[in-house]
């Protein structure tokens, strides 16, 4: 062999070296997303397990009463998944409708200029922070509800539920845009050639073509809904109760996460304990829904050509 | 016959139906619009009388005429700093993984369904990651550095997502003519595929970021709500950040502090506007420029 073959093998065998370096880089740093996930899960199961050993898991869920910092304590769940459903079916109330409306009007109606104009705006209340919505929620939607309504609490659920509804709604609103205009125009043109309005071409023929994506994004949106956290630590309260009455004080999952660590809790401590179960609890709540969203996705989703 | 005759009715009472419709549904859009101009000028209007120099160069206060943000601004820029330089070179390296390398192998899709997940996971469970992680059991304390780790983790899908989506939208022809000369794969990503994707890389990286810069629940968990009249001097101190101190001003009772908390939101909404309006502009750029 002569040397510059020698030298170029060399050269040939380092490139090669540091291509796989590379590589195996590269890989490391998708693999962080595997370990964080089972890091949340590791850290929200080992502290969860401490606690249902001072706790029975029956009580957790069946006991109606949640006082986990004073004596006597009561450790029952339910009043903070009651207040969290309270926020989610309120939100869903004013997200859905309005984000599959907006969504039907930019998909079937709007010109290419509105839509210029409603996709950024719908883009800047997706990107408005939460801390925000909160401060509205408090100082805006509770003084209104207030005169509507004068015995609503300075804190409930129905101010939070309204301002998470109105920030759900992007989500629902680009989501079901992106679902309908997949729908093939031949099938508009179809339904029009028999005659059908616009407004039965879109509720009877694009509507129930898009299903899939329209259902998944409610999904995801309530996900979301459920682990809103400073929108209704702000409005909606620091009282957890089994209540279905909108303008009380109420208190939800994240709302009372927030509370505890905003208090100086030892760490080992049942209360310091019970962010984690109730972290467990979100999290599965949570993970279920995404699950569910993608499974619709895929199980059902309508392919045209 | 008689159902013919009945037909104009019919139909009248279809297109009327067709016309409330398409009205019920551009005025609950636009209905968006009105609520994003309530919400900015319900702000604007509330905080501007508090907004001036000296709001911006005092450290907070328990008395409002004398409280700023001071130590929450500096705290934001060391945060997001930090955060950026954690997040984006890891999201864009599992990016450039999984878009340009991974085959159809079981982890790799262990990897997508994972990261998945976790964007779908809400922020405060990070922030209990964070707590138990980075602060208790890292011992890092309620610092700079557990934070932007926090926040790292927390935006990470984002970053990856959305550099997965420009790397895709890079053509293959780019990735063949690299090869056809001979260059290596590496080659190919580096000075190819990377320099083409780069502004969508870009766009999605400050979205995200700027979704950091609002993020307040993981903050909270970690310990970031306290009295902090000092500007962080390294990653290792503790901090305080603009949401954080809205969040504070606003969960007082007094008006004045309620206000204070406007005041912010106007800057913390300003800083935000801004960084959308980088990411349009890169955006609008890269579409003039296409190849």
């Amino acid at each position: 062999m002569t040397t510059a073959d020698t030298t170029s093998l060399r050269r040939h065998h380092a490139r090669r070296w540091h291509e796989e370096g590379l590589k195996g880089f590269l890989f490391l740093c998708a693999l962080l997303s595997i370990v964080v996930t089972i890091g949340i899960i590791v850290v929200l199961a080992f502290e969860a397990v401490a606690f249902f050993r001072h706790v029975s898991i029956v009580e957790f869920f069946t006991d109606t009463r949640w006082f986990p910092l004073l004596e006597p304590r009561h450790f029952g769940v339910l009043p903070l998944l009651a207040g969290t459903f309270t926020i989610v079916v309120g939100s869903a109330l004013i997200g859905i409708p309005v984000g599959v409306a907006s969504a039907i009007y930019l998909s079937e109606y709007a010109s290419a200029r509105a839509r210029g104009i409603v996709k950024p705006i719908l883009e800047i209340l997706a990107g408005i922070p939460t801390v925000v919505y909160g401060y509205f929620a408090l100082t805006f939607v509770t003084p209104l509800l207030k005169y509507v309504v004068p015995s609503t609490n300075i804190f409930n659920a129905a101010s939070a539920s309204i301002v998470v509804g109105v920030m759900i709604l992007p989500m629902v609103a680009s989501l079901c845009d992106d679902a309908l205009r997949a729908v093939p125009d031949s099938l508009r043109q179809g339904a029009y050639a028999l005659g059908a309005t616009p407004f039965e071409v879109a509720t009877r023929v694009v509507v129930p073509g898009a299903l899939s994506g329209i259902v998944a994004s409610f999904v995801l949106a309530l996900s979301r809904a459920v682990g809103e956290t400073m929108a209704v630590t702000i409005a909606a309260g620091a009282t957890p109760k089994l209540t279905l009455n909108p303008f009380e004080s109420i208190q939800t999952m994240t709302a009372y996460i927030v509370q505890v660590s905003l208090g100086d809790t030892p760490a080992g401590s049942t209360e310091y304990q019970t962010i984690f179960a109730v972290g467990a609890l979100l999290f599965c709540i949570t993970l279920a829904a995404n699950l569910a969203a993608n499974r619709i996705l895929r199980r059902f989703r309508e392919v045209y050509e | 016959m008689s159902r013919l005759l009945a037909a104009p009715a019919n139909l009248r009472r279809r297109h009327r139906a067709a016309r409330a419709f398409r009205a019920i549904c551009t005025v609950l859009t636009w209905f968006c619009l009105v609520l994003l101009a309530v919400l900015l000028v319900h702000a604007t209007r509330e905080g501007l009388p508090w907004l001036d120099l000296q709001f911006l160069s005092e450290f907070p206060s328990r008395f409002p005429e004398r409280a700023g943000i001071k130590s929450a601004l500096y705290g934001t820029l060391w945060l997001i700093g930090f955060t950026a330089l954690f997040s984006i070179p890891i999201g864009v390296a599992a990016a450039i993984y999984l878009e340009e390398y991974a085959g159809r192998s079981r982890i790799n899709t262990v990897i997508e369904v994972s990261i998945a997940n976790l964007a779908g996971v809400p922020s405060i469970v990070y922030g209990i990651l964070g707590l138990a992680v980075f602060v208790r059991w890292m011992a890092l304390g309620r610092s700079v550095l557990a934070g932007a780790m926090t926040m790292s983790l927390l935006i990470l899908p984002v970053i990856i997502i959305a550099s997965r989506e420009a790397l895709r939208a890079v053509p293959n022809s780019i990735r063949y003519a690299a090869y056809a000369l001979g260059a290596t794969k590496w080659q190919t990503v580096r000075h190819h595929v990377l320099p083409s994707a780069l502004s969508g890389i870009l766009t999605g990286t400050i979205l995200a970021l700027s979704r950091a810069i609002g993020e307040t629940a993981p903050l909270i968990m970690i310990g970031a709500l306290t009295y902090v009249a000092f500007v962080p001097s390294g990653p290792m101190d503790q901090f305080t950040a603009l949401p954080i101190q809205i969040f504070n001003w606003v969960s007082r009772p007094q008006q004045d502090f309620h206000e204070l908390a406007a005041a912010g939101i106007v800057v913390l909404l300003v800083v935000l506007l801004l960084m959308n309006a980088v990411a349009v502009f890169i955006r609008h750029r890269s579409q003039r420029f296409r190849l």
